[in-house]
């Protein structure tokens, strides 16, 4: 039965180098993980306390993988590089075989991900597009133009029939897959951005990217209330979005102030009525969000890392503060729910994968 | 203080900032107490030189500018990309200026000891160990006293910043040698005539001033009256100069090819500086004291810093400027090999790098070895304090000699060190 408040460590594998990115095989099982300066590995815990068995993905990039995308039905594993490749590996057989590797983007690709068919792969990077991508060959479909600054992060709806996409400024868009179009664009960039007059530089972006169930929620996960931007002094945040908020620019402001002028007396109200809202830990330290995840049971789980430490945080779907926290042993960098709902693996900058079951 | 009234240098001035508020005073042409140090005599052998530094406040990391390490555990993601000298590579974050790799040297060997920002700023631009507050004059003031030649109307040391630390102390040299700023790259401060003013109206007043400063100096005259009458003298000169600062006078295509933001145009500033002959130039770039997402930050930053520098250091050699001009790109410090945990980088100054070229300088060398992490200097270890000598004698300043000041002799640069003759020969 699952009960965040009894989250507790069920394994631990020591990869040695930093990691980066978790994610789970689409079945369960397999647990694929990417590092500092290594190839992806392929992790399948022991039954029943045996050890695990690690399987590297070997070739196709020369730099960090910071995304894996898995595709459904044991089709394999996409991995998304800042050397701006996205490599493909085939996980059929006792270990993984790479089977192409393309030239996706210019510069870092930062975010990869498959459709809920497994059909289509989407990935943005900091050539500020957003690119579609036929899984089963590698052919390019589309390519979506309109953001201006890198783009952090891609998603897809869970019924399929969306494409979102968060840049560097918070800025958020939906694209249509099926035309290759932008279908609009919605404003997070408040609290998901700032520019730092001390150090010069912009500071933001969207870390970590999911929807619920039904994809009537949209979260991003990120840095806000940003006081120095270079030491990441800042408030890990989940910037939650209805789905259903007003499509526009204009109409996000107007929705404001119609709100203010009915008498939401702070901005944090009235950006609520914008259909905008913000989850943040009780007493959080300083971080970032670098994972979220819905869990089917009804509640957002948030995994932050900074300056205070590393923390996975529970959050109803109605509040802004958690129900429950647990304190990771080092900061991690990345985040993932099994598919039966029952742990979470978190890529750790310890050089650990660890993960945590929901249950008692 | 009673001054010399025969000697009207300003090495007995007083600080420009405690009389003067904001207005910059720029160098003043040598004058008998100078020539008459046989050291410095000797030194001054050119005043047609420059010194262009590039200052990258926050400490840039090395790895992921002049000494990548890729597929290391301290290299990080990017990938080292070959240069225009055959065998050179530099960081994949550095496309335009590796164009010009064969216009400069790397010296990949800096062991300066030191992780406080304001200790590496100072050191590193005075080329002593200085833990305290300014004792030694720093470059700038070192180059505009040296090398300023007799009758140059503007100021000899300019700093051209958006942000990073003010101008450059002259210390002992007086105020006549410290930084004159451009704040945004603006011109200096109360260098234009206020308005209701009249050129005419102006002159006379100037006129009027002058003649009580001339009395008064014929009986009471002291360095704080030499340096009132200086600051007064060049604010006048500026007043009519302050074109020269005008950054967009330079054509529209340059202004395309430099690119419109802050570094960018302070960039296109610099050249503007330099054609006129300003003998010494600092552009500062800030940021770079990236603790947290080292990577990201160095993207934006050197993203920022690349194609500017690349052009003005293009120009510079096509314009026949960077024979006599002195480029060097320096930080405080450089950055932990070590990633922290926020993909960070910390403060370093262990094992790091700095560039140089131009005047005459070996172009297309690399000067020391870092360890195959980065972690430790190999081979030729060297310091602000060789770094110092070696510009300066660049410029054709005799490094080892000394100023005169006030009946004592201050050594131009650390005795204790020397140029890095390599670069030299």
């Amino acid at each position: 039965m699952i009960d965040p408040t009894k989250t507790h460590q069920t394994l631990e594998y020591k990869h040695g180098r930093p990691l980066l990115a978790v994610r789970y095989a689409a079945a369960g099982g397999a647990i694929y993980f990417s590092a500092e300066n290594t190839p992806p590995q392929r992790l399948v815990p022991g039954a029943d306390g045996a050890e695990a068995t690690v399987s590297p993905l070997e070739g196709g990039h020369d730099s960090w993988v910071k995304s894996l995308a898995v595709l459904p039905d044991g089709r394999g594993v996409v991995t998304a590089g800042y050397d701006g490749r996205l490599v493909w590996f085939d996980d059929a057989g006792k270990t993984p075989q790479m089977v192409r590797a393309i030239e996706a983007h210019e510069g870092w690709v930062r975010s990869v991900a498959a459709s809920p068919d497994g059909r289509l792969l989407a990935s943005c990077g900091n050539d500020r597009l957003v690119r579609l991508w036929d899984a089963a060959d590698g052919r390019e479909l589309a390519v979506l133009s309109g953001h201006e600054s890198h783009v952090y992060e891609v998603a897809w709806r869970p019924d399929g029939s969306a494409v979102m996409s968060c840049d560097l400024k918070g800025v958020v868009k939906e694209w249509d897959p099926s035309a290759g179009v932008l279908r609009r664009d919605i404003v997070t960039a408040e609290p998901l951005w700032k520019y730092d007059p001390t150090f010069r530089a912009d500071i933001g972006g969207a870390r970590s990217i999911g929807f619920n169930t039904d994809g009537s929620q949209l979260a991003l996960g990120g840095i806000t209330k940003v006081t120095n931007a270079f030491a990441g002094i800042g408030k890990p945040v989940i910037v939650l979005v209805d789905w259903e908020q007003p499509a526009v620019p204009d109409k996000v402001d107007q929705a404001a102030d119609t709100a203010a002028s009915q008498g939401a007396s702070t901005k944090a109200k009235a950006a609520e009525a914008t259909g905008v809202r913000q989850l943040l830990g009780k007493g959080a330290g300083d971080g970032v969000c670098w994972g979220v995840a819905w869990h089917p049971e009804g509640f957002w789980i948030g995994q932050a890392g900074g300056g205070g430490g590393g923390w996975l945080r529970f959050f109803q779907p109605d509040a802004t503060e958690d129900f429950h926290a647990i304190k990771l042993p080092t900061n991690g960098r990345g985040m993932a729910l099994s598919p039966d709902g029952t742990d979470v693996a978190v890529a750790m900058a310890d050089g650990f994968l660890r993960v945590y079951g929901l249950h008692g | 203080m009673a001054a010399n009234p025969a000697c009207r240098s300003a090495d007995h001035a007083l600080s420009r900032r405690s009389l003067l508020g904001g207005l910059g005073v720029g160098a003043l042409g040598m004058c008998g107490g100078l020539a008459a140090t046989p050291g410095l005599a000797e030194a001054v052998k050119s005043g047609s030189k420059r010194v262009l530094i590039v200052f990258l406040h926050g400490g840039v990391s090395q790895l992921e500018s002049w000494d990548p390490k890729p597929g290391t555990d301290t290299g990080g993601p990017f990938r080292a990309i070959p240069t225009s000298v055959p065998g050179t590579h530099i960081s994949e974050l550095l496309p335009h200026t590796a164009t010009q790799m064969h216009r400069l040297s790397i010296i990949r060997s800096l062991d300066t000891k030191n992780g406080d920002h304001g200790r590496g700023q100072r050191e590193m631009i005075s080329g002593r160990d200085q833990p305290a507050p300014f004792d030694y004059p720093s470059l700038g003031a070192v180059v505009a006293k040296t090398s300023t030649p007799t009758g140059f109307s503007l100021p000899g040391h300019i700093l051209i910043r958006g942000a990073g630390t003010g101008p450059g102390s002259a210390a002992y040299l007086g105020p006549q040698f410290a930084g004159v700023a451009m704040n945004d790259g603006k011109p200096p401060e109360y260098t234009a005539r206020p308005e209701g003013l009249t050129g005419e109206a102006d002159r006379r007043r100037a006129a009027l001033r002058s003649r009580f400063n001339d009395r008064f100096a014929g009986r009471r005259r002291t360095a704080d009256t030499d340096a009132y009458t200086f600051s007064y003298d060049q604010a006048l000169d500026l007043l009519d100069q302050r074109e020269v600062f005008d950054v967009t006078k330079e054509s529209v295509r340059d202004h395309d090819r430099y690119g419109s933001h802050e570094f960018g145009q302070h960039c296109l500033l610099a050249r503007r500086l330099l054609e006129r002959g300003v003998p010494f130039v600092q552009v500062n770039h800030s940021n770079y004291d990236t603790h947290f997402e080292n990577f990201d930050f160095h993207i934006e930053q050197l993203g920022e810093f690349d194609r500017p520098f690349a052009t003005l250091v293009n120009d510079l050699t096509e314009r026949g400027l960077m024979e006599d001009t002195l480029v060097c790109v320096m930080s405080e410090f450089g950055r932990t090999p070590r990633i922290n945990d926020r993909y960070g980088r910390d403060h370093w100054g262990t094992s790091w790098s700095i560039v140089m070229g131009g005047a005459g300088v070996q172009s297309g060398g690399i000067i020391g070895r870092t360890n195959a992490d980065g972690t430790a200097v190999e081979d030729r270890a060297v310091d602000h304090g060789h770094v110092f000598h070696t510009i300066l004698q660049a410029i054709g300043v005799d490094s080892l000699g000394e100023f005169h000041v006030a009946g004592r002799d201050h050594p131009i640069a650390d005795p204790a060190k020397g140029p890095i003759d390599e670069l030299l020969a």
